[in-house]
């Protein structure tokens, strides 16, 4: 089990216009494109999607490739649910056997839910690919921002997601190390049934999180040294600016939502 | 050099432990901290050297006596923020102090703490990370950096607060010999070039010989304070409470031991090797 290859909402640096866009464009952006998913009906309006999609995909310079690679670890679940709706939805037969039955409406359901998840998951990956994790949590921060005066600890949210960010590679070079040292002394990982499996994990998680515990109290003494005192009075060296792109990408992407919207609702 | 920076007056702390033991960890330490000197404290495990680093910028606060920090009591709550950005404080292991996933947003965490404009942070990010030799890293991920420059990346996060005096408590305990000298070596270069106060906690006695003045802890005591020359001249002194002595005094203190009429206050190999060309051709 190689830990290291283990990557959480990857981030691939690049200067095209969809990386210079300020991430709170990019997190509004996603949002309309989620909502506008799920009430898109029909052709029409799944192909506009795409095609939205699609363009942001060739601007990002991602490659297919990388995205078709993401797509791995949800393989099973899109298939599950293509399967369900497939011969669950009611509707005219085509064919039927044992307790299955093949309607065409299942056809279309399972066609779409289909697209529908796979385009969700392609268009989420597009933001957590093209922003890096450290500009995603200050523009969640800030677009969270006016829950502050709800009492949403928003500041301390995001403090607290870019810490976890910051030491996911130290807890798994970490879990790397308690690995080595526990098989050195006889412990097997790998072999045995899924509890055999699941107890071997007890000595690698116990010193784990000592050790998480032990540093979450160094660090926050550290921090407490460097003036930390939470949100109140503090600035950041960088600021995020909306430019005239950003303006114009929030207002034709909300324009593009409703459009979707209405038209679903006219059922294209 | 002018007036005391940092004050302790009889201090002491005690604290009950799981056990219901109350050990007392400093028992009347007085010390002045000149501003711009290089302190070195040195002491054996317990001998209450952290404990007394803790207490210099108000993370731990005296069960008695007084701290001073720039004439404030690190006892009022009030001046909190003044005290802390006034003595930095670097600790042991880097990985558990660097709080951004990028070197330079790691350094601007404290100037942001303390509220200075956004141009200002950038000013003092690429001078404090040029003042520790790490500009070229500015934008890499802190867990791709080797120790010593991990260390110095602290040390950089620390220094973007302006303090007067940093404080280090063995901040080369987790490091290979190289990053020991790099971090060593930007620590120097601290309190000659910029003339920051500097005080270093350490067991090892070539770091403690490297400042301007030796405090050896036992026990809770200060039991010798000095420039590390005269200091390191007690070798007896400092064997009895668990402490060695660098080689060349080591050296030194055997050849007087078998009757060689050598001084003792020569620290360095240069000095050493001097000492006993002198010593052979007289």
């Amino acid at each position: 089990m190689a830990l290291k290859d283990i990557t959480l909402g990857q981030y691939f640096p690049g200067n095209t216009p969809i990386h210079r866009l300020d991430p709170r464009t990019k997190i509004l952006l996603t949002l309309y494109y989620i909502v506008a998913l799920f009430t898109a009906e029909f052709l029409l309006t799944y192909a506009l999607m795409f095609l939205a999609l699609a363009s942001g995909i060739a601007i990002s310079k991602v490659g297919a490739k990388t995205i078709l690679r993401g797509m791995k670890p949800v393989v099973l679940i899109v298939v599950i649910t293509a399967l369900l709706n497939l011969f669950y939805t009611p509707g005219t037969p085509i064919l039927s056997f044992w307790i299955f039955t093949l309607t065409v409406e299942g056809i279309w359901a399972a066609f779409f839910m289909t697209v529908r998840i796979l385009m969700l998951i392609t268009g989420t990956f597009l933001l957590t690919y093209t922003t890096s994790p450290i500009l995603l949590t200050d523009g969640i921060e800030s677009l969270l921002g006016p829950l502050k005066k709800v009492r949403v600890p928003v500041h301390e949210l995001a403090m607290m997601m870019s810490i976890a960010l910051r030491f996911i590679p130290t807890l798994i070079e970490e879990t790397d190390k308690i690995m080595s040292a526990q098989k050195a002394r006889g412990a097997d990982f790998e072999t045995g049934n899924l509890f055999q499996k699941a107890r071997a994990l007890v000595p690698l998680l116990v010193p784990l999180f000592i050790s998480a515990f032990r540093r979450a109290d160094e660090l926050a003494v550290a921090m407490e040294c460097r003036c930390y005192h939470g949100g109140e009075g503090r600035t950041r060296m960088r600021q995020l600016k909306y430019t005239r792109a950003d303006w114009a990408v929030i207002v034709l992407g909300l324009l593009g939502c409703i459009a979707i919207t209405v038209m679903g609702h006219f059922g294209l | 050099m002018s007036g005391p920076i940092i004050e302790a007056q009889d201090l002491r702390f005690t604290y009950t432990n799981a056990e219901g033991v109350t050990p007392i960890v400093l028992d009347g330490v007085s010390l002045d901290i000149e501003e711009g000197s290089f302190v070195a404290v040195l002491g054996h495990n317990g001998s209450g050297k952290s404990t007394l680093a803790k207490h210099l910028n108000a993370i731990l606060l005296p069960t008695g006596g007084k701290v001073y920090v720039a004439g404030m009591d690190t006892a009022d709550q009030q001046k909190l923020l003044s005290i802390r950005s006034t003595v930095g404080m670097v600790f042991q292991n880097p990985d558990n102090q660097i709080v951004a996933n990028v070197v330079e947003e790691d350094v601007a965490f404290a100037p942001e703490n303390l509220g200075v404009p956004s141009e200002e942070i950038r000013r003092r990010v690429d001078e404090a990370l040029a003042m520790v030799g790490m500009s070229q890293y500015a934008t890499h991920a802190p867990h791709l950096l080797s120790g010593g420059q991990k260390q110095r990346v602290a040390i950089a996060g620390v220094i973007a607060m302006r303090p007067r005096c940093v404080v280090l408590d063995e901040p080369t305990a987790m490091l290979d010999p190289i990053g020991r000298k790099e971090v060593l070596g930007t620590i120097a270069r601290l309190n000659r070039e910029y003339g920051t106060t500097v005080v270093l906690i350490t067991h090892h006695m070539d770091e403690a010989a490297q400042a301007d003045r030796l405090v050896v802890m036992s026990k809770g005591h200060v039991i010798a304070d000095g420039p590390p020359r005269t200091v390191f001249q007690d070798v007896e002194g400092l064997k009895a409470v668990g402490l060695t002595v660098p080689e060349t005094t080591q050296l030194l203190w055997q050849l007087r031991q078998a009757g060689c009429d050598v001084p003792l206050d020569a620290l360095s190999d240069e000095e050493c090797a001097q000492v006993l060309s002198d010593f052979l051709t007289a």
